[in-house]
């Protein structure tokens, strides 16, 4: 979960999204197929290449009014195409903070 | 405390119309978010994991009753209930709306409670020693020389757009309490032969990616002349600091750099231009801002009260006063430090209920004043020692009267992974195991004064590297895995801390924490040997040795 | 780009010449300090002003010994976020005694206007239309100053020691 403040080239490693803040409230948002946000992961476009990655991201962060600080994360997908967030920082962006949690059952981290 | 007139509620209230404007512009899209991003900096607005985050700031750590009431409001109406005190003496609130945030700064604006500058490159909150004004042996209240320098700093046109943020810090007991020498300017308040006041200045402290302890260029520099001195540093700073690459662009790299004896130079070069100039502090000024500090009417009190006597008969409330309780320069009076480290609990968090109940306690017990430390602990600076067992039985129910302050699990840990976007791994759940595995007070008060500390990126918002125990969360391979130093010091014998051994992992953590304090205390030379003692006497091998033996 | 100067946008009297341009035969010129600085005496002995986009990476020393030549001098701001022109403005009000047209260039957008103006700007080539017709507004956002500088401006703590003498003299 390096800060993907940090990504300089977009190189995806498996399926991934776009995610952003909503701009008037923070809330969490992922880009969808028909140049919209949802705050529902299910409804987010998954991109498979690098290419489309970029472009994904390029057409989300032109939307300045209404998303902020818009960036690629991975995915996983389940059984019957379910998406799930792919890594910790994603997990915690849609559930929420682990505080609570038993600090031993560590959650899984693939990217 | 400050007691803010006319002219500094005007000043906040002007922000709070400019920021509302910006705000407007923002979400009409007449403000790109370019644009607009280092303006809601300047307001302490961050863009986190999940929502936005809201700094508010609390000057040199004191709050009035009124304030904190009102802080516990924000809590409950643009936020979720709670807040969380910074090592930096702010609060944040972790879910605030942007839209709704001028409404939230014109509700604080009404009790003198602002945002400015607690983030952007430009001038921070300068803090101060939670127990100024009330400790034993202090010289003088740095507070006032803070207030002064708050103002100086407060949207100052040449110094709002830095190369980075700035932050200041001053103390003035012989115990710094501030961590002065991990500040961009930290200020030493004393005295010289002709019983005058000044500051030992040092520069370029600051922990993250290149950690540096901070290194004197001035051993005094009067009062009158504190203003125009700091404003040559920060002119040099402006003018010369790196601006190409944002891990090098701190003033710390600059004096790196340079060098201190040419930092210093430049420094005074600029300074004997300006030294007689507009910025000199006549008395008059400074009597002024001494003037609108209040301090109590203490009353004269005994040292050992009835109530004290008969309540020394508990032996919880026994534990919590030997630990929570602090000498006062009045006498009958008493410091007492309100631990936010609850068992299980995320360090430094008070919901808005508890900010509620211990206003009403401030208001009962310390003359309406509330403190905020660096250690993320709260304080109550005026408590009249008669009125002890009264107000721990109060704390007790609130859940605040956890007695382990200074010790293991009275850990400061920044709010990674949870909240934070720069985060690379969780602090919270790392510190909310060891204040478990480290419940037991017996167990702790053996350990005695060991502070931990936990960062959850290199940014070292949670001071990992001048803790006695210093944690780092790092990641590896999609991992959460942290690394261990040892023997840091944040006080005025600052250090850092040194790698004890290959990272763990998260699972791991507080079985290695509890493997270093079994070495300690088999290696301590006698009870009263503090673990970051040890640790300098012996180094770091025997610890490495015993903790990795079996890993 | 609107000029605002005096609080309103006027037109523009000086002209901006890039290196390797010739310059035109009369009127005010604004040109770079590198080539100033080859042979300012050919500029100066033009009928228009001249003026000077300084960078600000650069020291303004070397520009002192013709300021009260010049008719203009610029500083820059590459984005709002870079604020050394802040203090160089500062030195050539406050240290230099510069009297001219300081004139703020770059991304010079409303939310920086009371800066620049408290640190001695006068003249403002304004990214935004919108920005420039809100500049009279927008310097009205402040009227308390914490921090001296050469605007003149009484600071907080001045003003307080008058309203204290005046209180006390029972006015």
């Amino acid at each position: 979960m390096t800060s993907p403040l940090e990504q300089k080239k977009i190189k995806i490693a498996g399926p991934s999204i776009v995610t952003a803040n909503r701009t008037w409230d923070g809330a969490v948002i992922y880009r969808t197929p028909r140049q919209n946000w949802s705050a529902d992961l299910a409804d987010a476009a998954i991109v498979r290449s690098s290419d489309d990655a970029r472009a994904l991201l390029a057409e989300s962060a032109a939307d300045d009014l209404g998303a902020v600080g818009a960036y690629i994360a991975p995915v996983e997908i389940g059984e019957g195409g379910k998406v799930e967030p792919g890594n910790l920082r994603e997990q915690i962006r849609r559930s929420g903070v682990t505080i609570g949690l038993n600090v031993n059952v560590g959650l899984p981290v693939q990217v | 405390m400050y007691a803010y007139d006319e002219i500094d509620r005007t000043l906040v209230n002007e922000r709070v119309a400019e920021f509302r404007d910006q705000v407007k512009r923002r979400l009409s899209g007449e403000l790109s978010e370019d644009e607009f991003k280092m303006l809601r900096l300047q307001n302490g607005v961050y863009l986190q994991l999940h929502a936005y985050m809201f700094r508010v700031a609390i000057p040199y750590g004191t709050l009035s009753s009124k304030q904190l009431r009102r802080l516990a409001h924000v809590a409950r109406r643009y936020d979720r209930g709670y807040g969380h005190f910074t090592t930096r003496q702010n609060i944040q609130f972790n879910w605030i709306k942007l839209a709704e945030l001028p409404d939230a700064l014109a509700d604080l604006a009404e009790v003198g409670i602002h945002s400015m500058q607690t983030s952007g490159n430009n001038t921070r909150n300068v803090t101060s020693d939670q127990w100024a004004g009330v400790a034993p042996g202090e010289i003088e209240d740095p507070r006032i020389w803070s207030e002064i320098l708050r103002q100086y700093t407060t949207l100052h046109p040449e110094f709002s757009f830095l190369p980075r943020k700035f932050k200041f810090a001053i103390t003035a007991s012989a115990h710094d309490r501030a961590a002065i020498k991990i500040h961009d300017i930290g200020l030493r308040l004393h005295k010289n032969e002709a019983g005058e006041t000044g500051f030992e200045v040092m520069v370029g402290g600051g922990l993250g990616r290149t950690p540096f302890i901070g290194k004197t260029i001035k051993p005094f520099v009067h009062g009158r002349d504190l203003l125009s001195y700091v404003e040559a540093i920060m002119r040099v700073y402006n003018q010369y600091g790196r601006r190409d690459n944002i891990y090098k662009a701190r003033i710390k790299i600059l004096v790196h750099e340079l060098g201190v004896e040419k930092f210093a130079q430049e420094v005074e070069e600029e300074w004997q231009q300006t030294r007689d100039g507009a910025l000199k502090l006549d008395e008059e000024v400074v009597e002024d801002i001494r003037s609108r500090f209040y301090y109590p009417a203490y009353e004269k009190l005994p040292h050992m009260p009835d109530e004290l006597r008969k309540a020394a008969q508990d032996p919880k409330f026994e534990a919590w006063r030997t630990n929570s309780v602090f000498p006062h320069k009045a006498q009958g009076y008493a410091i007492v430090t309100i631990s936010l480290k609850p068992v299980g609990g995320p360090p430094g968090d008070a919901t808005a209920d508890q900010m509620d109940a211990l206003a009403d306690l401030a208001d009962k017990y310390s003359f309406g004043e509330i403190r905020v430390g660096h250690e993320q602990n709260l304080a109550l600076p005026h408590v009249a020692r008669r009125d002890l067992p009264a107000l721990w039985k109060a704390l007790d129910k609130l859940g605040l009267a956890t007695p382990n302050v200074n010790l293991i699990s009275d850990i400061i840990a920044c709010p990674g992974l949870d909240y934070c976007s720069l985060a690379n791994a969780r602090s919270i759940p790392i510190a909310q195991e060891l204040t478990r595995r480290f419940a037991n007070h017996d167990v702790a008060n053996l350990i005695g004064r060991l502070h931990i500390n936990i960062s959850g990126c290199i940014n070292a918002c949670g001071h990992h590297h001048v803790g006695h125990i210093g944690i780092l969360g790092v990641e590896k391979n999609g991992e959460e895995v942290y690394q261990i130093t040892i023997g840091g010091r944040a006080d005025e014998q600052a250090e850092l801390g040194t790698l004890i051994g290959p990272a763990v992992k998260f699972d791991e953590v507080a079985d290695v924490i509890e493997d270093v304090v079994e070495a300690y205390l088999a290696l301590r030379s006698r009870p009263d040997e503090l673990f970051v003692d040890t640790v300098k006497r012996l180094g770091v091998e025997p610890f490495r040795e015993r903790v990795y033996a079996t890993r | 780009m609107p000029l605002v100067k005096g609080g309103k946008i006027i037109p523009d009297q000086f002209v901006h010449v890039a290196d390797g341009a010739e310059l035109p035969a009369e009127g005010s010129v604004l040109v770079s300090a590198a080539r100033f600085l080859e042979d300012p005496e050919v500029l100066f002995a033009r009928s228009g002003k001249v003026g000077v986009v300084w960078p600000n990476s650069r020291d303004v020393d070397d520009l002192v010994p013709y300021l009260d030549r010049l008719g203009s001098v610029a500083l820059v701001f590459p984005t709002f976020r870079d604020g050394r022109a802040y203090s160089q403005a500062r030195l050539l009000r406050e240290r230099y005694l510069y009297r001219g047209e300081l004139r703020a260039t770059g991304q010079v957008l409303r939310d920086q206007f009371v800066f620049m103006l408290r640190a001695g700007f006068d003249t403002f080539e304004v990214k935004k239309q919108a920005d420039a017709e809100a500049f009279a507004q927008t310097v009205k956002r402040y009227s308390v100053f914490y921090q001296p500088t050469g605007d003149g401006r009484i600071t907080a703590l001045h003003r307080r020691m008058q309203l204290r003498h005046s209180e006390s003299a029972g006015l």
